[in-house]
C-alpha cells in the first residue's frame, strides 16, 4: 500500500493549451486515495481537457502530473504503462470500440492485461455488465443501444480492471433520474468496497452533493480554478457569485 | 427579431442608447433571452483578413509538421512490423482476416470491369496505329506487356485507393471523433498496432493478387478486341503473349502492387488517424487519403519504372 500522505494524483502549476489558445492555467491540486473529486465548471471550459491531461493523453504546456509524487512525463515508458494500466476512463460519450460487441469491449481488456482463462474473462464480463444493469445486451454493437446504455457500458469496461483511479466524464449525462441515482450508488459502492480514487465531471448536482468528497471549480474567463472544497462547504461559504450560481441552479 | 437583434448589437457598437421600453412585453423577454449569454468573440480565431505573408508562413509551418508527423507515423509502422514478426503485436487475428476479405473478394467486381475496359481501350488504341505498319499481331505484345507491367497494378491501386483507403481514413477518422482511439491509448494499447497493422498486411496480401487478376482480366479485354477488329484468333493472341512476355514482366507488376498496397493502407490509416474531432473532418479525411495514395502511388511508380531501367529488368 501507498503512504497516504502522498496524494494519489498531484497536479503542479499545470497549463492547458491548444497551439496558442490556453484553456485553463496555474492549475494546483491534490487528490488524496480514497477520495471522490468533482470537477465543475460550465460548458467549455476545460474540463475534458483537464481529464485528457490527468490520463497522459495530453502533454501540459506547463506544470505536472504526479501519481503517487512521480510525474507522468518524467516517469519511464514502463512506469507510465504501469499508471495508466491502473486506472479506467469513461470518455464523455462513452468511446466504445463500434467494431466489437459490448462483450468484447471488456474483453480485450483482459486479454491485453490479465492472465484470465476464457472462462474467467466471461464471468467478469457477465459480472461488469450486470454492475451497471446491462447483462443481457453482452452480444449486442454499441450502435445497436441507446446513448444511456452505451455511457454505462462505458463505464462498465472502465471498471473491467478494478483499477485503482478511475475518471468519468459527465457520467450521468444522458441517463433517466433513476439510472442517474443507481450511478450515485455504484461510484459510492465503488469507492467503499475497493478503496478506489474517483475524479468526476459532473454537472448533476443532486449527484455533486450526494457523493463528492472534494471539488474544484473551473471558470472560462479567468481561465483557473476560482473556487476549491467539499461541495457542501462551498455552498455554505462560498461567496463568488459564479459558484453560487451553479450550486444553485439561480439566474 | 433576427433583424432587431443585429440592430441592437449595432448600437451597441456605436455607443448608441436603444430604448426597448416600447417594444411589446413578448420581444423584450426574447431580446433578454438572446443578450444574456454574451458570445465570447475573443475565442473566434481570427482567419480572414491575415496579411499574405502570415497565410504563407502557416502554410508552411503545417506543412511542416505534416513532414514531420508523418515520419513519426512511418517509423511507428516500422516498428510495429518488428513487434509482429516478435509475435508480440496487439492485434487480433480474426481482425486481419475480416480486412482481408473486406478488401479482397468484394472488391472482384470492380476490378474485372475496369481492367477488361482498360485492356480493351489498350488494345483500340494500339490497333490503329499497328495496323499502318500491318502489324496488328504486336497487339498481344502491347497488351500483355502494358497490363502486367504497368496498367495491371496501377489500375487495381486506383481502385483500392478510392474503396478501401478511403473506407479505412473514414473510420479510423469517427473512431477519432468518438474517442476510440484515446481509449485504446488509456489501456495501453498502441493504435498503430490494433488498427493500422491488420490494414497494411491485409492490402500487402491482397493487392498482389487482386493485380495478378487484373493482368488477366485486361489481356481478355484486349483479346476482345483483337478478335473483333483486328481478325487475330484467340489462339494466334495468347501464342503471342505467351511467346514474349516472360514471367518477369508480371513479377515486375506484383512487387509494384504490393508496395502499392502498403502505401494506400499507410495512407488511409494516416489520414484517419490525423483526423479532427468533427464530421466534416472525417470527409475530409477520407479526401485527402484518396489524394494522398494517388500522389505516393504514382511517385512509387515513376521511382520503381527508372529502377527497372537501371538495373535493366
Ligand atoms: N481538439 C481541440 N482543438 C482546439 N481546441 C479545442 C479542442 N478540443 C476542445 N477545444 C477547446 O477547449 C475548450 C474546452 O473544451 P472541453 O475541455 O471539451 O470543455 P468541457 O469538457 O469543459 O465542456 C473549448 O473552448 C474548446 O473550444
Ligand atoms: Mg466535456
Amino acid at each position: 500500500m501507498m503512504s497516504t500522505a502522498t496524494p494519489h494524483l498531484e497536479v503542479r502549476q499545470l497549463t492547458m493549451a491548444y497551439g496558442e489558445s490556453i484553456i485553463q492555467e496555474k492549475l494546483n491540486f491534490s487528490v488524496s486515495q480514497g477520495e471522490i473529486f468533482i470537477i465543475m465548471g460550465g460548458s467549455g471550459c476545460g474540463k475534458s481537457t483537464l481529464l485528457r491531461h490527468l490520463i497522459g493523453l495530453m502533454k501540459p504546456a506547463q506544470g505536472e502530473v504526479l501519481y503517487h509524487g512521480v510525474d507522468l512525463w518524467q516517469a519511464d515508458p514502463e512506469q507510465q504503462q504501469r499508471i495508466i494500466s491502473r486506472s479506467g476512463v469513461l470518455f464523455q460519450g462513452g468511446a466504445l470500440w463500434s467494431s466489437m460487441t459490448l462483450g468484447e469491449n471488456i474483453e480485450l481488456l483482459l486479454k491485453e492485461h490479465t492472465q484470465l482463462t476464457p472462462k474467467q474473462i466471461q464471468d467478469v464480463i457477465a459480472y461488469k455488465l450486470s454492475l451497471v444493469g446491462l447483462s443481457r445486451y453482452a452480444d449486442y454493437y454499441p450502435s445497436e443501444i441507446s446513448g444511456g446504455m452505451r455511457k454505462r457500458a462505458g463505464l462498465a469496461r472502465a471498471m473491467a480492471l478494478d483499477p485503482d483511479i478511475l475518471f468519468f466524464d459527465e457520467p450521468s449525462a444522458g441517463l433517466d433520474p433513476i439510472s442517474s441515482r443507481r450511478l450515485d450508488d455504484l461510484i459510492l459502492e465503488l469507492r467503499d468496497s475497493l478503496g478506489a480514487t474517483i475524479v468526476i465531471v459532473s454537472h448533476e448536482l443532486a449527484s455533486i452533493f450526494a457523493v463528492g468528497d472534494n471539488s474544484i471549480f473551473l471558470d472560462p474567463t479567468e481561465k483557473t480554478i476560482i473556487a476549491s472544497g467539499s461541495p457542501k462547504d462551498l455552498l455554505e461559504t462560498s461567496s463568488d457569485p459564479r459558484v453560487i450560481q451553479f450550486l444553485t441552479r439561480m439566474k | 427579431m433576427i433583424f432587431l437583434t443585429d440592430l441592437l448589437r449595432l448600437c451597441d457598437e456605436h455607443d448608441i442608447h436603444v430604448n426597448r421600453e416600447s417594444l411589446p412585453d413578448g420581444i423584450q423577454t426574447l431580446l433578454k433571452l438572446a443578450f444574456t449569454v454574451t458570445e465570447r468573440r475573443s475565442q473566434r480565431r481570427a482567419v480572414l483578413g491575415q496579411p499574405v505573408l502570415t497565410k504563407i508562413g502557416n502554410v508552411t509551418i503545417e506543412m511542416h509538421r505534416n513532414w514531420s508527423d508523418m515520419l513519426g507515423f512511418i517509423g511507428e509502422v516500422f516498428s510495429a512490423f518488428i513487434n509482429f514478426f516478435r509475435r508480440k503485436a496487439q492485434f487480433r487475428l480474426s481482425d486481419l482476416f475480416f480486412q482481408i476479405e473486406a478488401a479482397g473478394p468484394s472488391a472482384l467486381f470492380i476490378v474485372t470491369l475496369i481492367s477488361v475496359l482498360v485492356g480493351m481501350i489498350l488494345a483500340f488504341v494500339g490497333a490503329v496505329q499497328l495496323r499502318l505498319f500491318g502489324a496488328e499481331i504486336f497487339i498481344a505484345n502491347l497488351v500483355g506487356l502494358g497490363m502486367a507491367r504497368e496498367m495491371g497494378a496501377m489500375m487495381t491501386a486506383i481502385i483500392m485507393a478510392g474503396r478501401t483507403g478511403a473506407a479505412y481514413a473514414a473510420l479510423l477518422g469517427t473512431m477519432q471523433v468518438n474517442e476510440e482511439i484515446d481509449a485504446l491509448k488509456t489501456i495501453a494499447v498502441s493504435p498503430v498496432e490494433f488498427l493500422v497493422l491488420p490494414r497494411v498486411i491485409a492490402l500487402l496480401l491482397t493487392m498482389p493478387l487482386l493485380c495478378i487478376y487484373s493482368d488477366f482480366m485486361g489481356i481478355i479485354g484486349g483479346a476482345i478486341v483483337s478478335a473483333t477488329m483486328l481478325d487475330i484468333s484467340f489462339f494466334q493472341y495468347f501464342q503471342q503473349i505467351q511467346g514474349f512476355v516472360g514471367l518477369s514482366h508480371f513479377f515486375i507488376g506484383v512487387f509494384k502492387a504490393a508496395v502499392f498496397g502498403i502505401l494506400i493502407a499507410m495512407a488511409g490509416c494516416f489520414r484517419g488517424l490525423q483526423c479532427g474531432r468533427s464530421a466534416s473532418a472525417v470527409g475530409f479525411a477520407a479526401t485527402s487519403a484518396v489524394v494522398t495514395s494517388i500522389v505516393l502511388i504514382i511517385v512509387a511508380d515513376a521511382i520503381i519504372t527508372v529502377l527497372c531501367q537501371v538495373l535493366g529488368i
